[in-house]
């Protein structure tokens, strides 16, 4: 399992490779990857269903829990199915639809970074390693909504996107680690046998709080779902695929996953029925006076995750049970609605609703597409969607003490959504025919049928749902709920919600046909900018960039010696204010006595002739009035230093040194010619400050070492156990190298990414400059 | 600058210093040396090469980009670490060849992760030589 996660990363890998051999055949050569891990995941289906689970594990860092252990069940398997699956269908249908666009290769690369981790997220039952997957996804979100990076509107949804959700994503972290220290273990698996210990904490309200930060950030709840919405300045398979159908359903995925763990107190049903319900009713009236086509279902899908956020609050057998069809029935519709709106947007070139109608003559496979997947979306029997609404009235009317609250405003926004699927799947095929583009056609192949198989698997599954979907969709809600069991029916008979459904498809068709008149009564809603959520971001974000503004004015002014010198003083007053703590004076002027007669035990002709170079040529670096002889008699200073390890045992050290100092010599010989001569001198009185500094700083070190020598205990535990295993686990006599890239070799690899982003900084800072000219 | 001494010099000490550069990188486990001094002496045998030729000429025989050669030495030792969790083991244990391999020595994930700290050294410090140079001229 771990390898199908991992295949995704690799592929990213070689997609520059695939498209370097052949251009044309790639984008349908690299939909083999969506389309085996599919494969792979429907293997599993008999066992799931025979009630195994499979759990493989990895080791990854198992002093600190994290591991990668892979847990398939019957939700995790439902949720690798769809991602697999309509990633087999977006892969397909991107090929085409970008065909011409250059970018189609950073396109496949961040698309198949992001279904690797979305599958890590649906399948890992580390925690730790979970939280891994789950900001990658915001990465390669992040990526893909910035995708026309050169459009000022892209970068700003990119950006608001990541901020939300990354952020979200360490509330989470926080969450999860509490969790863990609460119960000992980071597997979710694990975590719901102490369920009563968690909730019973003084910690739990900060938990959930935490939690569910993270999750509703991800899922696009209310007051987080903003950026949504913006972020359909994607490629349109971008936003079918994470912004609908895979990964804002991660939060709610999370938040199933967690229920056995968080749920089942009045605060997590108020928490999530609250702003579920709230999500919901606001963002589906939001969604009815859209004119863009993407942008009307991007609020319908936000309404569907405040839904779904609802139902999970609303907990119980029956709730879960209609959440999961519910969640089922959206990613197929919504996933071919917004393929079907990339086609229309591909072939006529704009998204208005108000422009476009009557296609049908000239798109007939779209139009077939778009009418069944908003008849799926609308609820109508016998779609798939038909029964999922079925379900969710049923589970409402059962909430309990506050269940006309909540049928209320699940009818009213299931008439809203009616609404919206109408116009976003039906009206554009129907009615005069109307479009700028001059000459419409059909979409190819590729892009046509993957969303028919979406929207006609919508009927299939509402047909046949007591024979295909029933038994998987059951594992899933055991996987909650493990003596719970359901089954999907078309028709229950003629009870309540079957007369809703007849409600809702009335007052849903007069919505249809009253568009106008209905934009107009919303419009007429106005509310002060002020509680608008996405203000509030934009406050935070100016606000943040305005302090870090005025603390960069501050701190860094561009001038080195000024840095140096905040750092020094710094040091100076954090470090020689500690020494007045103790009894200064005579123990410094004892451990001088005591480290003097040492040193004079040891001491020869070497270490004074050595020390007497050192100075001179550190004292002619200073008087010197030209830079290069400066620089030569630092080189000195620099090659005497290795000179001293090499005497007291350090040749690797030494080595070391000598080639820095070579390379920062010719470094500095190459910068040399960019400066300007010395025109002007230091005033007397920076210098005298500069000379203050400088001795207070070296006397402070003196001081430090002195002391060291004097009194510090040298703990010989460490280099005693590298000398003994080095050879032995290490394979090697060097203990220091073994150290660094072995032992150490964490820190290692920190080093030299932080040397990596280093170059990369200099480069594009000249490379800026170059381009630039100023300054 | 171009003097003559320095350019015949540096003809010669090229390959001996770049070779050098390979012996300190698999040295390193046994003896003094490593992946990041061989680094290092790679980079000053080009920088050598660069004051004697200038720039032109080092690009004709470093034809890759440094930042590239800086990336894949990234990528080399960052995949080097995750190679034993393959082998059931945590991330960046050390995995071993049994047999010795002539002038590499044992040949391990360490040794690995040894040459992609010798190609990012490389990589940064021709990287940020080249890119001096470049806005000089």
């Amino acid at each position: 399992m771990f390898f199908a996660v991992l295949s995704g990363f690799i592929v990213a890998c070689i997609v520059p490779l695939i498209f370097k051999l052949n251009r044309k055949v790639a984008g349908a050569l690299l939909s083999i990857l969506p389309l085996s891990l599919f494969i792979y995941y429907l293997q599993f289906i008999p066992n799931v269903l025979a009630g195994e689970k499979i759990l493989t594990t990895f080791y990854w860092i198992p002093f600190l829990k994290i591991n990668l252990n892979f847990l398939i069940d019957g939700l995790n398997l439902t949720f690798a199915l769809i991602i697999s699956g309509i990633g087999f269908v977006v892969y397909l249908y991107a090929s085409a639809y970008l065909e011409k666009s250059e970018k189609i290769v950073p396109f496949y690369i961040y698309i198949s970074i992001f279904m690797a981790s979305m599958l890590g997220v649906v399948t890992c039952d580390n925690t730790l390693a979970l939280f891994v997957f789950w900001e990658l996804t915001s990465i390669s979100s992040f990526l893909l909504i910035g995708f026309n990076h050169e459009q000022e509107r892209s970068r700003y949804a990119a950006l608001q996107s990541l901020l939300v959700t990354a952020g979200g994503g360490l509330a989470l972290l926080a969450g999860v680690i509490m969790l863990g220290q609460i119960t000992g273990t980071y597997e979710i698996s694990q975590m719901s046998a102490f369920h009563s210990t968690i909730v019973s904490n003084v910690l739990y309200p900060s938990i959930l709080v935490l939690f569910l930060i993270g999750t509703f950030t991800k899922s696009a709840q209310f007051p987080f779902h903003f950026w949504l919405p913006n972020a359909m300045e994607a490629p349109t398979p971008v936003s079918a695929y994470l912004h609908s159908a895979t990964m804002v359903k991660a939060g709610v995925f999370l938040m199933i996953k967690f229920l056995p763990i968080l749920g089942g107190t009045d605060l997590w049903m108020w928490l999530l029925g609250g702003f579920g319900g709230w999500t919901m009713l606001m963002a589906s009236t939001m969604a009815l006076k859209q004119t863009d086509l993407k942008r009307l279902l991007a609020y319908s899908t936000v309404s569907v995750l405040g839904t779904l956020t609802m139902l999970i609050g609303l907990g119980g057998e029956k709730a879960i049970s209609a959440m999961i069809i519910y969640l089922f029935a959206h990613s197929l519709y919504k996933g071919a609605l917004f393929l079907t709106a990339g086609i229309i947007d591909h072939e006529t070139g704009t998204r208005d609703i108000r422009n476009i109608s009557g296609l049908r003559k000239y798109l007939p496979v779209t139009t077939v597409i778009g009418v069944l997947a908003a008849l799926s979306g609308m609820g109508i029997i016998p779609f798939i969607g038909f029964i999922g609404k079925e379900m969710l009235y049923e589970a409402t009317l059962l909430s309990g003490e506050y269940s006309t609250l909540f049928i209320t405003i699940t009818v009213i926004s299931a008439i809203n959504i009616f609404a919206v699927m109408a116009y976003s799947g039906i009206l554009p095929f129907f009615g005069e025919y109307k479009s700028p583009a001059e000459h419409v056609s059909e979409a190819p192949f590729q892009m046509t049928s993957g969303p028919i198989a979406l929207a006609l698997l919508g009927l299939v599954f509402g047909l046949f749902a007591g024979s295909t979907v029933d038994g998987l969709t059951n594992k899933a809600l055991q996987s909650i709920f493990p003596s719970a069991s359901h089954h999907l029916a078309l028709f229950h008979g003629f009870n309540l919600p079957l007369l809703l459904s007849a409600l809702t498809i009335a007052v849903g068709l007069l919505f249809v046909f009253k568009r106008n008149s209905l934009v107009e009564f919303i419009e007429k809603i106005r509310i002060p900018e002020f509680f608008f959520p996405s203000k509030w971001y934009d406050y935070a974000f100016n606000g943040t960039l305005s302090f870090a503004e005025i603390q960069t004015k501050f701190l860094q002014n561009g001038h080195l010696r000024y840095y140096i010198f905040t750092i020094l003083a710094l040091f100076i007053l954090l470090v020689g204010g500690s020494f007045f703590g103790f009894n200064t004076s005579e123990s410094i002027l004892n451990a001088f006595a005591i480290s003097i007669e040492r040193s004079l035990a040891g001491i020869d002709i070497y270490d004074i002739s050595m020390l007497i170079t050192v100075l001179i040529a550190s004292v002619f670096a200073l008087i010197s009035q030209g830079r290069l002889s400066a620089i030569a008699s630092m080189g000195i200073v620099g090659a005497l230093i290795s000179l001293i390890y090499i005497i007291y045992g350090a040749p690797d050290l030494a080595m070391t040194q000598l080639s820095i100092e070579t390379l920062s010599v010719i470094l500095f010989v190459l910068v040399l010619y960019k400066l300007p001569r010395f025109f002007t001198y230091s005033k007397l009185k920076t210098r005298i400050r500069d000379l203050v500094i400088a001795l207070a700083f070296g006397s402070i070190f003196t001081i430090i070492i002195i002391f060291v020598s004097a009194y510090g205990k040298f703990d010989s535990g460490l280099s005693e156990y590298f000398a003994q295993t080095s050879y032995l686990i290490g394979h090697g006599k060097n203990i220091v190298n073994v150290i660094l890239v072995d032992f150490r070799g964490f820190d290692t690899m920190g080093e030299i990414t932080v040397l990596a982003i280093a170059a990369v900084g200099v480069y594009s800072l000249l490379r800026l400059r170059k381009q630039g000219g100023e300054q | 600058m171009r003097s003559i001494i320095l350019r015949t010099m540096t003809m010669y000490l090229l390959p001996l210093l770049l070779i050098f550069s390979v012996f300190l990188l698999f040295r390193g486990h046994n003896h003094p040396g490593g992946g990041f001094v061989g680094g290092l002496v790679a980079s000053a045998a080009y920088s050598l090469y660069l004051l004697g030729f200038g720039i032109d000429k080092v690009r004709s025989i470093f034809r890759i980009q440094p930042i590239k050669v800086l990336a894949f030495g990234l990528f080399l030792a960052a995949s080097s670490t995750v190679f034993p969790i393959f082998f059931g083991k945590p991330l960046m244990t050390g995995v071993w060849y049994e047999h010795k391999l002539p002038i590499v020595g044992s040949l391990g994930t360490p040794t690995v992760f040894d040459t992609g700290v010798y190609f990012t050294v490389l990589g940064v410090t021709l990287n940020i030589i080249f890119t001096l140079f470049e806005d000089k001229e």
